[in-house]
């Protein structure tokens, strides 16, 4: 009963956060709607006992990911942007998207929601542990390649981002 | 129902003394950092001035509300909250002795870092929603150092979680416990690296001088909360020596043994070290102060430090009782290392300039992560073998 009423509450926080997003003028409000958003993600991480995921999800995108948008937002003068007309003709195209992509997962869930296995039970040594062995001992070279990628595209974007020799 | 009924009480508990506390704690800073300038600090309220903290919080309560015109009503508003909030929320997780602890959750260290991410958003929006200047100085500041210094100490929190392969807090101490060493001595004394670096990512982390480059009053005014005043200026000041504490409590925690003596381990140290030190150094403490105050001349001054003087001395002969013992020992060495950390923080304020800003992004990004990766990987190696 109460994980369900926590269970409601973070969905309402994490989509209208995203509704929020999407539709404030002001480009500091929207990245603080996406904050909500992502908060209330993280709330449903841990009701499904994904600890570990809560506290990455809360670190890495609120506390680098967010931050890093408010410092750009905060440099960029939008006071323009803000009082001219946008032109973003996409709001159709999105909501067929949205429509479709809606559609899809509830025909999911009406047809395949009986045979889905149910929630693995959480480990005795907890989610973080589980998650490491995965990580780390099952798909080590995915990991690493997936970090080598990461990699490549920093040393790329450095490099792209520096000016030319010598001015 | 008692499982519930531990956690709720100390969740009041540590809302209502913690205001307390932290304004008594800026007392102590003021005093120290005048002591270090050869000066008296403040006298007048009380005896020696014991009662100027909650002289200025009454000021501070009572002040004017003032919201700048231009400013962002809503944000204005919730940025302190956020401050509080969340510096007050990662109390939720710390362990100040055993089973004196809201929640162990399995992955309290993270909980702590996540909570101290979001209170950097507090001084973010609250710098941006004062439309002026100088906040926005102040904020675009905070937010590139606190990215820049949540690598460098992510990585020097890594080592001790290796060596007590948990993340939860408890768990942390009774690893140092079980493994007879506190972690800074660790490694064999190679985890005093981790140390130096989460202490110096942490003091930028939260702010404070020497990299108080997000408030820098000789720059920037008051930087990120120059236009705020009275209890929205309270509330920030809060935020931010709850900050303080809660990472002397981490450091404390991690390195230093949390709520366990010295040297937990060897039973025949029990008589000095638990009973000893914690009784003679509180009945000391009310002697002397009842010493001192018979020589003052102002009568009431007089009262009151003989009348704080002798419960200090009654709270130090109680604790010979060992039931009393077993209970108040654990809490008395957490919070003296905790306030040794702190004297600390304060040392340091009282010694050290403000960083110029690439000095500080060139000892966050070119001195503590390279070293924080050395340092992980030497204690990996150290406590493989």
């Amino acid at each position: 009963m109460l994980d369900a009423i926590f269970f409601y509450a973070f969905a309402l926080l994490a989509v209208a956060g995203a509704v929020l997003t999407v539709t404030r003028r002001n480009a500091v409000h929207s990245a603080i709607w996406l904050i909500v958003s992502l908060l209330g993600v993280a709330g449903l991480f841990l009701l499904a006992q994904a600890e570990f995921l809560f506290a990455v999800q809360i670190v890495l995108y609120v506390g680098g990911v967010m931050l890093l948008f408010l410092m750009v937002i905060m440099l960029v003068n939008l006071d323009r942007a803000k009082q001219e007309r946008q032109f973003s003709q996409q709001w159709p195209a999105a909501l067929a998207l949205a429509a479709v992509a809606g559609f899809g997962l509830t025909v999911v869930f009406r047809k395949a929601g009986a045979v889905l296995p149910p929630m693995a039970s959480p480990a005795e040594q907890g989610n973080t542990q589980w998650l490491s062995e995965v990580m780390f001992r099952q798909y080590l070279l995915p990991f690493e390649l997936a970090s080598v990628v990461l990699l490549v595209a920093m040393v790329g974007a450095v490099l792209m981002a520096r000016k030319k020799a010598g001015t | 129902m008692t499982d519930l009924l531990i956690p709720l009480i100390l969740t009041v508990i540590i809302i209502l003394v913690y205001p307390l506390l932290s304004v008594y704690i800026v007392l102590v800073e003021r005093k120290v950092l005048a002591d270090f300038q050869a000066r008296l600090g403040p006298m007048r309220v009380g005896p020696h001035g014991l009662l100027q903290p909650l002289a200025d919080a009454l000021k501070l309560v009572l002040k004017e509300d003032l919201i700048p015109k231009q400013a962002d009503r809503a944000i204005f508003w919730i940025a302190p909250v956020i401050a509080t909030f969340t510096a007050l929320t990662a109390f939720s997780v710390l362990p100040f002795a055993p089973r004196v602890v809201v929640a162990d959750v399995n992955v309290g260290l993270l909980f702590i870092s996540a909570m101290g991410a979001l209170s950097a958003l507090g001084i973010i929006l609250g710098g941006w929603a004062s439309n002026s200047h100088y906040p926005l100085l102040g904020a675009l500041r905070s937010s590139a150092q606190l990215v820049s210094y949540e690598v460098a100490l992510s990585l020097a929190l890594l080592a001790p979680v290796m060596a007590a392969e948990s993340l939860s807090m408890v768990r942390i101490v009774e690893a140092q416990r079980e493994q007879g060493v506190w972690f800074l001595f660790g490694n064999y004394g190679f985890m005093m690296v981790p140390f130096v670096i989460f202490m110096i990512a942490s003091i930028a982390e939260i702010g404070r001088v020497p990299f108080d480059l997000p408030e820098a009053e000789s720059e920037l005014v008051a930087g990120f909360h120059t236009e705020f005043s009275g209890f929205r200026w309270a509330l920030f000041m809060l935020g931010e020596s709850a900050n303080t504490f809660v990472v002397a409590c981490v450091a404390v925690t991690l390195f230093l043994g949390g709520w366990l003596r010295p040297f937990a381990n060897i039973a025949w140290l029990e008589i000095p070290l638990g009973y000893g030190v914690p009784v003679l150094l509180f009945a000391g403490i009310g002697i002397a102060s009842i010493a001192l105050a018979l020589r003052l001349k102002s009568r009431p001054q007089k009262i009151g430090l003989i009348g704080l003087g002798a419960l200090t001395t009654a709270f130090g002969l109680a604790l010979a009782v060992p039931q009393v013992n077993v209970l108040v020992t654990p809490l008395f060495w957490f919070f003296l290392k905790t306030g040794v950390i702190i004297y600390g923080m304060i040392w340091l304020r009282g010694t050290l300039p403000r960083f110029r800003y690439d000095q500080l992004m060139d000892i966050g990004w070119k001195g503590l992560i390279p070293a924080g990766l050395v340092a992980i990987l030497v204690n990996a190696i150290l406590a493989a073998i």
